[in-house]
């Protein structure tokens, strides 16, 4: 016997189409692509066809299968328009650079040289997953944070086609397998969901549902009458606080040479990579319901500027938790995994901080190394900031007219991510003009140190 | 004492704005306070009497007039300095600011000009960093200038370069 035989429908197979695509022919993504990309829009309109048909399903039937047709027909639209989009869509490598065209009318066609390539993040939404697709986002070290995206592939072609896109970004062998992750640490679920019970939604929760119950146990009348836009609301409410649970869900931080590895979802799961390199800023947040568990909050931000593409709305609307919830020895360990050996020391601001700055006096303060800056601030929550002095863009200082009168001012550090940006808030005056002096040398040395380290490639 | 814009450095020479920038902006406040004339005097006239219209004839003069000097005061309040690393712009009265931009953070510059600027032969430089909170535009700069400091700022931007 000299070779199994394969059942012609397993013929095209997986590997061979992968090994085509990355030999320069034009491939298709999985032709059930179409059916996820329209899930969405199908799930929620079958829920407007239950709601349609159940009150209806007595009375007139006519009016019912009529309203139905067109929901139908939109179903039928959003399914064409999906497949169009899937028709249209065709991938491929060549000359290291990955091909990317889509879009029938206003054809697109992307190129992403792999050796820019900063890292690619694996996507399955929930419907993906029941028929074992994944989206591959192919993030670039340069452009405008714009991601490269291959909706969908197989899982296991998404794993192969991954780690040979990365080995290749890094110009090894296409075969090289991927550097490996050691775990850091995981968020258990029970501390997710306390946690986002006592966030500032969650509490607004509670007491909703307090209410209502309160309300219940006076008089039940009147409790059906008030409860019911109420009850709406906390739908709402709940559901949001659960898509955040969602998507941190089971949330592990795993390091490997090229970044941190970040896992997490339950209906939708992701992993990413954030390169440590790319990292502009972290921020350690600690609400103030959270004290009573002593827990906090670490962010990270990375460089990308505002992109209007949709598909980054989750990364651009905050900073990346790189911690949802954890105690504050987690975040320290954490912290010294990203930027070893930042300073403890704080300066505080001088005493007549506390006329211009009443509700944050108690939190100001600021700390710096040879590597990196760390201010503090926070009216009821603390929050605390650490900007690596190598990836400040530009300084400001800034006084205002009460500062002016107490003979303070601030300085700003700008740096490249969204969110994060780090104040050095009412410093006394004297003492911000010798930062303004000394603030760009040092960031300078700073530069001059890691870029001799590491030359962005 | 301390310095008011944040900067000790004794050696340092700033540069103000084109006085043509002053000169617009003047005319601008020109503009609204006959735009504000030409409709305070017949509504109050029409509402009350004479002395009416002529208060608040005398009021829009009033208010222009201090718009003129606070118009001039952050005018004046304008500056840059070249350093031989990075760029630094001051401006504000009430909220003054300094940025100090490092030429290597450079990500493009934009030298812009509007109708108005144009007639004035003016044009704004603007420094872009990677980060949006990056300070570095300077405005009303007569256009020969413009021209200058945009390729200065270009060529050591590019002689210093850095990875974001």
């Amino acid at each position: 016997m000299s070779e199994p035989e394969l059942p012609p429908a397993e013929l095209p197979s997986p590997d061979a189409h992968l090994q085509a695509g990355l030999g320069g022919t034009w491939q298709r993504l999985h032709p059930l692509s179409p059916i996820v990309r329209a899930g969405r829009g199908l799930i929620a309109i079958a829920f407007v066809l239950l709601f349609a048909a159940v009150p209806r399903g007595s009375g007139a039937g006519g009016g019912a299968f009529q309203s139905a047709l067109s929901h139908i027909v939109v179903v039928v639209v959003v399914f064409l328009v999906a497949l169009v989009s899937w028709l249209v869509t065709r991938w491929r490598v060549r000359d290291g650079v990955l091909q990317v065209e889509t879009g029938l009318i206003r054809r697109t066609s992307e190129r992403l040289p792999l050796t820019q390539v900063q890292a690619i993040d694996t996507v399955r939404p929930g419907l993906a997953r029941v028929f074992g697709l994944t989206e591959l986002r192919i993030r670039m070290a340069s452009g405008h944070g714009r991601a490269g995206r291959l909706a969908y592939l197989t899982s296991s072609e998404a794993e192969v086609l991954r780690a040979q896109l990365l080995a290749m970004s890094r110009g090894l062998h296409e075969a090289t397998p991927e550097p490996l992750a050691t775990t850091l640490l995981a968020v258990p679920a029970e501390r997710l969901w306390i946690s986002q019970l006592l966030s500032g939604l969650g509490l607004v929760v509670l007491l909703g549902v307090a209410i209502i119950v309160a309300l219940v146990v006076i008089s039940p009348g009147a409790a059906a009458a008030a409860s019911g836009a109420l009850v709406l609301y906390l739908l709402v409410a709940v559901s949001i606080l659960f898509s955040r649970f969602s998507r941190y869900y089971g949330l592990t931080v795993a390091r490997a040479e090229d970044g941190l590895r970040l896992r997490s979802g339950l209906i939708q799961t992701s992993a990413e990579t954030l390169p440590l390199a790319r990292i502009q800023a972290i921020r350690l947040v600690e609400p103030v319901a959270w004290r009573i568990t002593g827990w906090c909050r670490l962010e990270v931000d990375i460089a990308s500027q505002r992109s209007k593409g949709r598909q980054d709305r989750v990364e651009g609307k905050a900073a990346r938790a790189l911690l949802p919830v954890g105690t504050r020895t987690e975040a320290a360990f954490l912290l010294d995994a990203i930027f070893p050996g930042v300073t403890k020391e704080r300066i505080r601001p001088p005493r007549r901080a506390v006329w211009k700055s009443p509700l944050r006096y108690s939190h100001l303060s600021w700390g710096f190394d040879d590597g990196y800056a760390v201010t503090t601030s926070g009216r009821l929550r603390g929050v605390t900031d650490w900007v690596p002095l190598a990836k400040i863009q530009s300084i400001r200082w800034v006084q205002g007219p009460v500062q002016r009168k107490l003979r303070l001012a601030s300085i700003h550090l700008d740096t490249a991510g969204r969110r994060v940006h780090a104040v050095l808030r009412d410093r006394d005056a004297s003492e911000a003009v010798r930062l303004m002096d000394e603030l760009p040398k040092w960031c300078r040395v700073a530069r001059l140190r890691t870029d001799g380290m590491d030359r962005p490639h | 004492m301390t310095p008011d814009d944040g900067v000790a450095d004794g050696a340092l020479t700033w540069n103000g704005l084109s006085p043509k920038l002053r000169t617009l902006r003047r005319w601008e406040v020109v503009a609204a306070w006959l735009g504000s004339l030409v409709v305070a005097i017949p509504t109050a006239a029409a509402l009350g009497s004479t002395v009416t219209a002529a208060v608040s004839a005398g009021g829009v003069t009033g208010l222009s007039l201090i718009a003129d000097v606070i118009v001039g005061r952050r005018f004046r309040a304008w500056g840059y300095a070249e350093r031989a690393e990075d760029l630094l712009v001051r401006r504000g009265v009430m909220f003054r600011r300094t940025s100090v931009i490092p030429y290597g953070r450079m990500q493009y510059l934009q030298v812009t000009a509007g109708p108005l600027e144009r007639a004035f032969g003016l044009a704004t430089v603007q420094m872009h960093t990677a980060a949006a909170a990056s300070d570095a535009r300077i405005p009303g700069l007569a256009s020969p200038e413009a021209a200058r400091l945009r390729d200065q700022l270009a060529s050591f931007g590019e002689a210093q370069a850095m990875g974001l």
